[in-house]
């Protein structure tokens, strides 16, 4: 395992990873969704709508496990100033984003059959779309300061502050009475989900993670390679080149 | 499966997952191929500018 903290030894094992993350990920996407679409019986209550859930559930934990990241990294900047920590927790904040729109979007396709509507304010509900407004929060504020390590400091220290709300989606279900049912997974005393529709599900959540490291990854390459940019932008302006403010816009996110 | 009822949300919902996971995969690719076509183009303007 090289010293992956170096950013130009990042950059290597990016390079020998990556083939390896994205064909495990598209067979792993290819069985689970053969799995969850034709192998899968229906559920004995809500039919063939219960095939949301296979979208559904991995979204969920990967909204929760990415900020989960983002918090250890928000650590990293922080306390133990790890070079690549900031990196990973900017690129880590529109991947989570997208993961909980998915989360949100197909929770509200199934409420709909389910419940007989697409949105209730219901406490775990409400607490997965404060988790999406942070993650659109972190994004902004990356944006609004230029000074990168000022905007590290204060991204950190947010994704800190926020991470109050992860225990809450987590344990919305068993503190307050809601509408979304309690957890059929992970719970004390085992699933109570049947196998045939647990290892799709668990397949389908593989993927959806392995998919996140893979862009995860992509995303703290761009990042090394956007500051490495600025800092040849910026000794080329420096020297008077006359390339040197075309790129800036470049530069940018 | 395709008679079932509701199946307009299941293919809605896997439409959207689709749309979402697909457009982050080309974000994160488009992103990677502009910084390095901004790499190239400053590193291949500092070669040009070497000399004495």
């Amino acid at each position: 395992m090289p010293n992956i903290a170096n950013p130009t030894a990042f950059l290597a094992f990016v390079r020998r990873a990556l083939p390896w993350l994205w064909a495990a990920t598209a067979a792993l996407f290819a069985l689970g969704l053969w799995l969850a679409l034709f192998v899968a019986p229906p559920d004995y209550q809500q039919g063939e709508t219960a095939r949301i859930m296979y979208l559904h559930v991995p979204a969920a934990w990967m909204a929760m496990f990415i900020y989960g990241v983002m918090a250890i990294a928000a650590l990293g900047t922080l306390v133990w100033r790890h070079p690549l920590a900031d990196a990973a927790q900017k690129a880590a904040a529109p991947l989570g984003a997208g993961f909980t729109f998915v989360c949100l979007t197909t929770g509200s396709l199934w409420g709909k059959p389910m419940w007989g509507t697409y949105w209730v304010w219901d406490a775990r509900l409400t607490s997965v779309l404060v988790l999406f407004i942070l993650y659109l929060g972190l994004i902004a504020l990356w944006r609004a300061i230029d000074d990168p390590g000022r905007a590290a400091r204060a991204a950190a220290i947010l994704t800190l502050v926020g991470s109050v709300n992860i225990p809450i989606i987590k344990f919305s279900v068993d503190w307050w009475n809601t509408l979304h049912q309690p957890a059929s997974v992970f719970r004390l005393g085992g699933p109570t989900i049947a196998p045939s529709l647990l290892w799709p599900l668990l397949i389908m959540a593989l993927a959806f993670t392995l998919l996140f490291v893979a862009l995860h990854l992509m995303a703290i390459r761009n990042e090394i390679l956007r500051r490495r940019i600025a800092r040849l932008t910026m000794v080329a302006a420096a020297r008077g080149d006359s390339f040197a403010p075309t790129l800036t816009a470049s530069v940018h996110p | 499966m395709m008679a079932a009822p509701h199946i307009g949300f299941v293919i809605a919902a896997y439409a959207i997952a689709a749309v979402v996971l697909v457009g982050m995969v080309i974000a994160v690719v488009a992103d990677y191929r502009t910084q390095q076509k901004a790499l190239r183009r400053l590193e291949g303007g500092r070669e040009g500018s070497a000399g004495p």
